[in-house]
């Protein structure tokens, strides 16, 4: 007799179908077009999140600076905006500081050999850390007129679709050409497969690693623009917010295992699909606020647990470090 | 009898001219006595502030408005930022209790964790003043908001506007945790109970966090767009309220009220722009003054710490687009820091 056995995928997009369709009956106002508009437009933010740290985690790492990286950067646009530059020069002034702080990232973990958990932990505090002691004047960094017009990079519509989904969707689109057209995404697939073979195979792994990083913190820094753009404003405490866990909840919820090599932007999406119906659903049920964290911690421990069933650690390869 | 009025007023008003003219006569200055005692209990003393974070409109106004009242007199103003962390709060009060300050101008993150520590310190003899965020604890002074006064008003606002509508509001709560948050929600609770028209379709808590506050305003927008009114806890977390209301298309339909500092920026610049209805704004540059003027009178009164317990709650400004224009109204951090 043939075992039926289902990948993380199919499990969580049937979760996801089961929810979904609960919602649909027994919710009021749940499936109607305006509804499911806002349910993707909450979840943007943290799908492109989930896009970048999809990237790293392929590769087999873990970038929790991603949400310094939202962060900091964008939050440095409006501040120097503010004080009076133009806004050209503040976006390359950020994305130049992106681009450093991925370099320093992947350096470390490439190069130095640390663990990019505990290499991202502490690159993560210290541009957090950077940007309060010397960049802003204020946690929240507000919208100044010199901004005008950026907001439509997160506000108002594309063709009847709220552009934050818009953005989304690019960003979705530029990933996948990345992991699946290019040769870049391929090395990074082996890499994350068994970093050994990769190396022994004549992949310059290490420049890849570091590449990997840059265009993580990129993506988190788009993501920053987006998010910024859509509330006027940045708040930059973000980064004391449990945001990580919620796009790390996305990756391993839509099934790119932990231990690298597997999974694509497919996984984001349904990750961040099923994310987004939980959290829009509770919010219409008016849950109370501990109640929807005790339902996201539980969904996320289930979805590690399945994930350390279906995808178990390879002996071989894994090191210290890894998670 | 009459005639006698007109006497004493006029030997009253001879007097009058002689005390301002002796000591012109004299070419001599007086002593004021008091002068000298309050320079001597001030200079050398050392006040130490911790809020619960720097970085925010709030804590800044209050750092740059008791520094400059306090550092001409001599006074040495320390800051322990805990930056959100209440261990590190309460790590920092603790290390403080030992180090004995003259006072400590504490802003608490919840009622319970600091009020034991407080009391110790007062017990030690160094004066703790509460600002905005009190604790268990009374101490010599509390300097601050009254959160149910804010609760109460915000919602009247919104009742006010709703009527004649669909009586449909929503709630943004800030973090559960914390006490103004609380109290804010009692004060909504009181002015609800005297409505029972009134339906909240939703009360959540959106964690001081504009991004969440504007997912949760989207999902209940579009669940009921015949919403008339939100009240909102913080200026800060509601730019998301209000960017979900914008988008919506509903700004000036539904009545969007919160509260905050009145920094220029956060507050009057958004009631301009239509996306705040009201502000009510517990104006930190007067506040700071209030804590500067407390930490003087306790250092010159010479009364022992704790032995005298008194509350000081701010005047609200409430910001509409009838003040929000003007000068007063609000105030900017550069020129407080000057």
């Amino acid at each position: 007799m043939k075992r039926l056995r289902f990948n993380q995928q199919e499990i969580v997009f049937a979760v996801f179908a089961v929810l979904f369709l609960a919602f649909s009956i027994f919710l009021r106002g749940f499936l109607t077009p305006e509804n499911m508009l806002t349910l993707l437009q909450n979840v943007a933010v943290l799908g492109i999140l989930g896009l970048a740290m999809a990237l790293v985690v392929i590769g087999r790492g873990i970038d929790i600076s991603l949400i310094a990286a939202l962060a900091v950067p964008p939050g440095l646009v409006l501040q120097m905006v503010q004080n009076g530059h133009s806004l050209p020069a503040s976006l390359l002034t950020a994305v130049l500081l992106t681009i450093a702080f991925g370099l320093v990232n992947g350096w470390l973990i490439a190069y130095a050999e640390v663990p990019s958990l505990f290499a991202t932990l502490a690159t993560g505090l210290l541009l957090a850390g950077l940007g309060q002691a010397a960049l802003f004047q204020l946690d929240v960094v507000q919208w100044s007129d010199g901004m005008k017009g950026f907001e439509r990079l997160g506000q108002g519509t594309i063709a009847g679709i709220p552009t934050s989904i818009v953005m989304f969707a690019i960003a979705c689109v530029v990933v996948a050409f990345l992991l699946r057209q290019t040769r870049w995404g391929a090395y990074i697939y082996a890499i994350g497969d068994n970093p050994y073979a990769a190396r022994v195979t004549g992949i310059p792994s290490r420049p890849i690693i570091v590449l990997q990083y840059v265009v993580a913190a990129l993506i988190g820094c788009f993501a920053g623009l987006v998010m910024a753009a859509s509330v006027n404003s940045m708040p930059t405490r973000v980064f004391n917010s449990t945001l990580i866990y919620d796009v790390i909840l996305v990756v391993v919820l839509g099934g790119i295992g932990l231990s690298g090599g597997r999974g694509g932007v497919l996984n984001v999406i349904i990750g961040t699909l099923l994310i987004g119906t939980m959290l829009n659903g509770m919010t219409i049920m008016d849950i109370s606020y501990a109640g929807q964290n005790l339902v996201k911690g539980v969904v996320l421990l289930l979805a590690v647990i399945t994930d350390s069933f279906l995808n178990p650690r390879n002996e071989e390869t894994a090191q210290q470090g890894d998670i | 009898m009459k005639y006698a009025v007109r006497t004493a007023k006029v030997i009253a008003a001879t007097l009058g001219l002689a005390a301002i003219a002796a000591p012109a006569l004299a070419q001599q200055g007086l002593d004021e006595p008091f002068q000298k005692p309050f320079k001597e209990a001030l200079a050398g003393k050392t006040v130490a502030y911790v809020p619960v974070a720097m970085n925010f409109d709030l804590t800044e106004g209050w750092y740059a408005g008791m520094k400059k009242e306090l550092e001409p007199l001599g006074v040495k103003f320390e800051i322990r930022d805990p930056n959100w962390n209440t261990n590190a709060g309460a790590q920092a009060v603790t290390s403080l209790i030992s180090e004995k300050p003259a006072v400590m101008v504490i802003h608490n993150p919840d009622v319970q964790t600091y009020a034991k520590l407080l009391q110790r310190a007062e017990n030690e003899g160094i004066y703790v003043i509460q600002i905005n965020m009190g604790s268990a604890y009374r101490s010599s002074a509390f300097v601050g908001a009254n959160w149910i006064e804010i609760g109460e008003k915000d919602t009247e606002a919104v009742v006010k506007a709703c009527q004649g509508k669909s009586n449909k509001i929503a709630i943004v709560q800030g973090a559960l945790s914390a006490a103004a948050s609380a109290y804010t929600l009692k004060g909504v609770e009181n002015v609800l109970a005297k409505h029972p028209e009134i339906k909240v379709v939703s009360s959540q808590a959106a964690d001081w966090d504009a991004a969440k506050a504007k997912a949760i305003t989207q999902t209940v927008l579009k669940q009921n767009p015949d919403l008339c009114g939100i009240v909102g806890f913080w200026d800060g977390m509601d730019i998301g309220t209000a960017a979900a209301v914008k988008e919506a298309g509903l700004t000036g339909k539904v009545f969007v009220a919160t509260s905050g500092g009145g920094e220029r920026k956060g507050a009057c610049e958004l009631v301009k722009s239509g996306a705040f209805d009201l502000n009510l704004s517990y104006d930190v540059p007067t506040q700071a003054a209030q804590m500067a003027g407390t930490i003087k009178w306790l250092l010159s009164s010479g009364a022992k710490a704790g032995s005298i317990k008194g509350s000081e709650y701010t005047t609200l400004i409430p910001i509409t687009k009838e003040n929000a224009d003007s000068q007063t109204a609000c105030w900017n951090l550069s020129d407080l820091k000057k």
